[in-house]
């Protein structure tokens, strides 16, 4: 599976939900796939489409919050695990797209291939931490995760696809955060 | 607004509604004060900048945040506020201790004390001096903050001194 098939697969269990996008080649290969209201492209401040999760979901409970991180991300801001396991959001989801590479700059491996990250996850308290491998596999987890209740990791090992002549993302910041507020009505 | 108790009430009155930080003992006595408040959820941040990240989402959620934190924490969190609240516009209350004030301080304070303001200024972002015993300055900066959150839509610090806000610890 590549992290293009993976983030179609994504895109087809989302509604109207918040989902907040790491920054690089996720939000600009999530933008391509679906441009969606609730989308937050985060394109700068590297590491904390986590933390801006978890900050929407805990200020809404009530809102089923999805974040679509990347393993370079994740690993940058580990500590945002242990932030969001300690908090026990319900209604968070926590994606990450493990292409074993920061791909955005060119593919230098990151640590993610040595680093198992669902057990990290899971070793911070997390209820649900589990790794997929196959569109199958990412089908069945997202359908657990969307509908059950959380904070929830999925680790989702792709191989790298993403295709730097695809634009980057059109809106200017000011209309990514009016356009992410609107969902919330 | 010179004591914990004033300032927490204060923060309440004006809707602030979300507490995040990394802790600094000058800012020992307000921590506790919110701890301690009932409906009041202060969320301990494992770093600066993954609190300026909270304090957007929870903003952009509908909540209005404050995030807390000494100074030493701006270095950490300089580009979550310069790539995240200052391209796309989200505010946030920084209450941030001045460590380092003046040059007297412990030896790994004194730099960051000294560029502390250099440093705001540089980066756009807006601050204010909060002085033990003056009031009336306590006021007026409180009010410039409400109005560049409401209406610029940027973060504004409120620099800390030693003496306001570190009730029980010294
Ligand atoms: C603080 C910071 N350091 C470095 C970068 C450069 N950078 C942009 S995207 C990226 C890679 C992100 O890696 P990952 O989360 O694995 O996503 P991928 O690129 O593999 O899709 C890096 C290093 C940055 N934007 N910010
Ligand atoms: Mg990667």
């Amino acid at each position: 599976m590549t992290g293009t098939e993976a983030l179609e697969i994504v895109a087809t269990f989302l509604n109207n939900e918040p989902v907040v996008l790491a920054n690089g080649y996720i939000s600009r290969e999530f933008f391509n796939v679906q441009d969606r209201e609730g989308s937050f492209y985060m394109i700068g401040s590297m590491g904390l489409a986590s933390s801006i999760g978890l900050g929407a979901a805990l200020a809404r409970p009530d809102r089923k919050t999805v974040i679509v991180d990347g393993d370079g991300n994740v690993l940058m801001s580990m500590g945002t695990l242990a932030m969001i396991a300690a908090a026990r959001p319900k209604n968070l989801v926590h994606l990450c797209i493990d292409n074993e590479v920061y791909e955005s700059t060119g593919k230098q491996r990151s640590l993610s291939n040595q680093i198992e990250l669902e057990k990290v996850a899971q070793a911070n308290g997390y209820p649900y931490s589990r790794r997929v491998e196959t569109p199958d596999a990412l089908k069945q987890a997202m359908g657990e995760v969307m509908a059950g209740e959380g904070p929830s990791f999925l680790l989702i090992k792709v191989a790298p696809s993403f295709d730097s002549n695809r634009g980057r993302v059109t809106h200017t910041p000011e209309e990514i955060r009016d356009r992410f507020m609107s969902v919330y009505g | 607004m010179l004591n914990s108790k004033s300032f927490a009430d204060r923060l309440i009155a004006e809707k602030f509604d979300f507490f995040t930080g990394v802790p600094c003992s000058l800012l020992s006595g307000l921590i506790s004060d919110l701890e301690s408040r009932p409906g009041v959820n202060y969320i301990p941040a494992v770093r600066e900048d993954a609190a300026v990240g909270l304090c957007a989402g929870a903003y952009m959620a509908g909540s209005l945040p404050v995030l807390l934190m000494q100074n030493s924490g701006l270095g950490y969190s300089l580009n979550a506020f310069t790539s995240l609240n200052l391209i796309y516009n989200i505010p946030v209350l920084v209450v941030m201790s001045w460590r380092g004030f003046g040059g007297k301080d412990a030896p790994e304070h004194i730099i960051m004390g000294d560029i502390n303001e250099p440093l705001l200024e540089t980066s756009g972002m807006p601050h204010a001096v909060l002085e033990p015993g003056d009031e009336a300055g306590a006021e007026a900066a409180f009010q410039q903050a409400l109005d560049t959150i409401r209406n610029k839509k940027i973060p504004f610090t409120l620099l800390v001194k030693k003496g306001l806000y570190n009730e029980g610890h010294h």
